[in-house]
């Protein structure tokens, strides 16, 4: 009898204290996110003095046949398909680094923190420079091959999505480091000391311990990495808007620059749709394929 | 900082938060304030021009009293973001000046009531600074911008380029001349500047749609505004597209110019470059600057018209005060200072009288009568916000390299989809 | 991790860490000497190492006219105020949702959690517009003397740019992840002691919780107070502004780039300062909670 007590009583207490961020996230995100994706359906526009008209499946139509729409999924998901090991990994290297006992580590770890938190009008205008074709990127490249080094990063649509990857991660890497040090807080100091008394390496206690250890992390990174990067806009927005010849256009992107500067709320609502399922079907998969197996 | 302490920390700030949003309540931003009218600016961030709205607000609340005016000044970056959001919440302020192209767009929206304001007042000013809409004025300007091609002249004269006047720009072949020798020349890593550093849209458009004008295309049919077929994909239009890639290829213009064309132009970067009135406060810090029109590339050399112009919103409770307001605060002496306070055209003669450097002969003139001359405004359509996204973008792509004729006849195809579906914005 | 590291790696780690801060932080010393140049300085020197030395003809004149432009002070208050409220808010209620989702069964809530996650995937700029139109359709307390009335309409306040962001399925989630490497039986011992759930969520898990409630703080101060285009759009009176609006003062038509240098180091270095002292607190949490497990 106890139990079933206690089980009304989980009942009761969960959904109470769940009860405010509920309330929060249906008032400010499920009602007005309801009532954009019910726009897509319509013909609504941004100014326009005529009532709204129930328009079906045109707009989905219409992005079908969208050569801007294929080429912004298709960068989207490749960059994507980058960043998400490339940052990861590198973030993690970082709070490794950041995490051995020595001197500085604050410092450190706030310096790495710096992109994060500097304004993207300032990085943008940095990067905008480097990446010019007498930009320190290419002085860079030269003094470390040797050869003359002059891509036009920016303007050449092959090179222009790596150099906006390259500069995502360099911002983004720090926000994620402190994320995996809040995993690695948690890996109890003992098994190090227990392992280092049984004479293990350090690789074999990365193997062993930490990365095991650091299996709840390891999936919440992985998601909201996925997410991010499929959301990718505002070094778009700042840096390329979309060029050359829509060779860093995004999803998002051309949703805002529909909905916002074309006007166009209902068609940019049906690519935000999408949009949603795209990311949505990515994010259970990855959640299914790195579920908590039951030891 | 112990666990006890920040916890305690936190409910402070939660009751914190509590008591003060009870208290402070919200503001009512509605069209009038409680005893007044409120007016909406969009330059936060530029004190002198702000400087001189706020004085004219000041003398009208200092002749009446009872009817005052309250400023509410934004950022320009992002005014018509924050407009659109009052309008959607239908709390838009009762006066308010806005971007001359999107004066259309609200006034079919139903945001903008028509101005009353008599008609050979009007006529004093520029009429670039006069915004019309399907036979009505719905805004008005106290001053009128300009674009200019700033040039070295010791670079000109070291080509071998005679100094273009209004009267006799140069034509397309002397211009291709010009950039030529220049280029030979060698000194200057960059030619002409045509400025597309720029990731918004506005300037692509305002920026580079005379040059489409002077090759003899245009964004839409001015004729029948239900089109743009013929005028934006046409013969001409492909020859400017050749032209702006051209430039690009020969090398005279970088494909992406830095974040600001003008600076590169100052310290010597550039020969030549492609901006406007704005900049010609910099000029002075060339030794030997000169501001030239554009060429003539076969239907005359064109700039572009209408700058920031004043509107009264049509949910507005009291619309008589408000037309008051600009009935009389249109007036020559407060032209003259917003002529004097920056670097913006005055808008009728009696004013540019007014300001040192106006006069006819004067060193800032070329800009008032190149606008009198030169200036085309844009297409004032409902349509315009997309007409301009989308030229914006085909002329981006067009400038990296793409097809032009491809470019063109989709932007053409989009154009014409977007009208239909509005059935072509009451046209 | 507590190890006997020999001289090598010991240098080796400083040396790598060294690379890594110059890589990461020079935008700052270019930012900040940046913001001593005049405008066209900027451009002239970017193009060599002069952009990151403060070289040429140098004055703090930017600064000056970034006070005369923004009211920096301000907003510098506003934007500080509404991200740690904000902060604190959102630390309360996704907390106690992660609690609820980690620690407790009940119908739904494995659902509840994928549904939280499925809010991560719709990026804010998409659904902006339809909030403002329904953010003032909402109604709200307020005092007027000594009386309570109802009044509707939420544009042009603090509390706008507060509330729609308290609740944030990022922090319930990283919450969660954290909550659930906390042993149960921690739970359980507290149970039979006869503790309720709310006690369990305040004397056990949240005080084990400081990594989690250290990154949260981080994590979710960011966006608050990076946030530029919800308060573009429903703050219209220059008072409420937060910090990020005023950055957009200086893109007139002509661009004041050594005030937006200016500008950017006057708002970047406190929250340097608020992460630096995070991470103490982050630090002594760590310590404080000692052995688990």
């Amino acid at each position: 009898m106890t139990a079933r007590r206690h089980q009304h009583g989980q009942g009761r207490t969960g959904l109470l204290m769940v009860a405010p961020g509920g309330v929060l996230l249906v008032v400010f995100f499920f009602v007005p996110v309801a009532l954009g994706f019910a726009l897509s359906f319509t013909d609504a526009r941004l100014i326009s003095p005529k009532p709204l008209e129930f328009v079906g499946t045109d707009n989905f139509a219409r992005l079908l046949d969208d050569p801007v729409f294929w080429t912004s999924l298709r960068n989207t998901l490749l960059f994507a398909a980058v960043i998400v090991p490339a940052q990861s990994g590198f973030a993690l290297l970082l709070a490794l680094l950041v995490n051995v006992k020595m001197r500085g580590t604050n410092l450190f770890r706030t310096l790495y923190f710096v992109p994060v938190v500097t304004s993207i009008v300032v990085v943008s205008i940095l990067w905008r420079f480097m990446y010019q074709p007498d930009g320190l990127v290419n002085s860079m490249l030269h003094w470390a091959t040797g050869n003359v080094v002059r891509i036009d990063w920016l303007n050449d649509t092959s090179t222009a999505l790596p150099a906006i990857m390259f500069m995502s991660a360099w911002q983004a890497v720090g926000f994620h480091m402190v994320i995996w040090l809040a995993g690695l807080q948690t890996i109890p100091g003992e098994l190090y000391e227990a392992a280092e008394i049984d004479g293990a390496g350090r690789w074999h206690m990365f193997r062993y311990i930490t990365w095991p250890g650091l299996r709840n992390t390891r999936t919440f990174i992985l998601v909201t990495i996925t997410i991010a990067a499929l959301s990718l806009f505002t070094q778009i927005h700042v840096m390329t808007g979309g060029g050359p010849l829509d060779a860093t256009s995004t999803v998002v992107f051309q949703a805002v620059r529909v909905g916002y500067q074309q006007q166009q709320t209902a068609y940019a609502s049906a690519i935000s749709l999408v949009f949603f399922l795209l990311v949505l079907t990515v994010s259970l998969i990855q959640r299914w394929l790195t579920r908590e197996r039951s030891a | 900082m112990g666990i006890s302490t920040k916890r305690t920390l936190r409910w402070g700030l939660v009751a914190a938060v509590v008591a003060a949003t009870a208290a402070c309540g919200s503001e009512n931003a509605g069209g009038s304030s409680d005893d007044g009218l409120t007016l909406w600016t969009h330059n936060a961030g530029n004190p002198q021009e702000l400087a001189v709205v706020e004085q004219i607000a000041n003398d009208w609340n200092a002749a009446h009293p009872d009817k005052k005016v309250t400023v509410r000044a934004f950022p320009q970056a992002a005014y018509n973001e924050a407009v659109v959001s009052a309008a959607t919440a239908k709390k838009l302020p009762c006066i308010l000046d806005t971007d001359a192209p999107t004066v259309p767009n609200w006034a079919y929206a139903g945001y903008l009531a028509p101005l009353e304001i008599p008609d050979d007042q009007l006529a004093k000013q520029l009429p670039s600074t006069v915004g019309r809409y399907q036979g009505k004025t719905y805004s008005v300007g106290y001053y009128e911008a300009a674009l200019g091609l700033f040039a070295r002249k010791s670079a000109l004269t070291a080509a071998g380029a005679r100094i273009p006047t209004l009267a006799q720009p140069w034509t397309a072949a002397e211009f291709d001349q010009v950039l030529q020798k220049v280029e030979a020349g060698g000194k200057y890593p960059i030619t002409f500047d045509l400025g597309t550093g720029d990731t918004g849209t506005e300037w692509w458009t305002y920026g580079y749609s005379p040059f489409l004008q002077s090759f003899g295309g245009d964004l839409i049919d001015r004729g029948t505004y239900k089109s743009a077929s013929g005028v934006l994909n046409g013969d001409k239009a492909l020859a400017w597209a050749t032209w702006m890639r051209g430039l690009v290829k020969k090398g005279y213009s970088p494909q992406k110019s830095s974040a600001d064309a003008f600076a590169d132009f100052v310290n010597g970067k550039s020969a030549m470059v492609w901006s406007g009135i704005w900049n010609s406060g910099s000029l002075s810090k060339v030794d030997d600057g000169i501001v030239l029109p554009p060429p003539d590339f076969g239907s005359g050399a064109k700039v572009g018209g209408g700058s920031w112009q004043w509107a009264v919103s049509s949910s507005c409770p009291d619309k008589a005060t408000a037309m008051e307001y600009l009935r009389t605060s249109l007036t020559a002496k407060n032209m003259a200072a917003f002529a004097e306070k920056q670097n913006v055209i005055p808008a009728s003669e009696e004013a540019a009288a007014m300001v040192p450097g106006w006069q006819p002969g004067g060193e800032k003139r070329f800009f008032l009568d190149e606008s009198k001359e030169l200036a085309m405004v844009r297409p004032p359509t409902p349509g315009y916000p997309y007409l301009t996204t989308t030229f914006a973008k085909a002329t981006q792509d067009i400038v990296a390299g793409g097809d032009p004729k491809q470019i063109l006849d989709r932007a053409v195809a989009d154009i014409d989809r977007d009208l239909k579906s509005n059935d072509y914005y009451g046209f | 991790m507590r190890r006997r590291s020999s001289t090598r790696l010991r240098v080796a780690v400083l040396v790598a860490r060294l690379l890594c801060a110059a890589l990461f932080a020079f935008p700052l010393l270019f930012m900040f000497v940046s913001s001593l140049k005049a405008d066209t300085d900027i451009f002239k020197d970017v193009g060599s190492v002069r952009a990151f030395l403060p070289v040429g003809d140098i004055s703090l004149d930017n600064y000056a006219g970034v006070f005369d432009t923004v009211p920096a002070a301000r907003f510098l208050l506003n934007s500080l105020g509404i991200s740690l409220v904000t902060v604190a808010l959102g630390i309360l209620v996704n907390s106690m949702a992660a609690f609820a989702l980690s620690r407790l069964s009940w119908r739904g809530s494995r659902l509840a959690l994928s549904v939280v996650i499925a809010t991560l995937v719709v990026p804010f700029e998409t659904f902006a517009l339809p909030l403002v139109w329904w953010v003032d359709k909402l109604p709200w307390l307020t005092m007027h003397g000594l009386r309570l009335t109802w009044s509707t309409g939420w544009l042009d306040t603090y509390r706008v740019q507060v509330l729609p962001f308290v609740a944030n399925a990022f922090s319930i989630y990283l919450f969660y992840s954290y909550f659930q490497s906390i042993p149960r039986q921690l739970d359980e011992a507290a149970r039979v002691d006869g503790a309720g759930w709310f006690r369990i969520y305040r004397t056990v898990v949240m005080p084990l919780s400081g990594p989690a409630i250290a990154t949260v703080a981080i994590l979710t101060f960011l966006p608050a107070w990076n946030s530029y285009l919800w308060p573009l759009m429903v703050v219209q009176t220059e008072e409420l502004r937060p910090v990020m609006v005023g950055a957009s003062y200086f893109f007139q038509l002509k661009v004041h780039w050594g005030e937006i240098m200016a500008y950017s180091t006057l708002i970047t270095l406190p929250v340097l300062a608020l992460f630096l002292a995070f991470q103490r607190a982050f630090v002594n949490s760590i310590a404080s909670t000692g052995v688990k497990g």
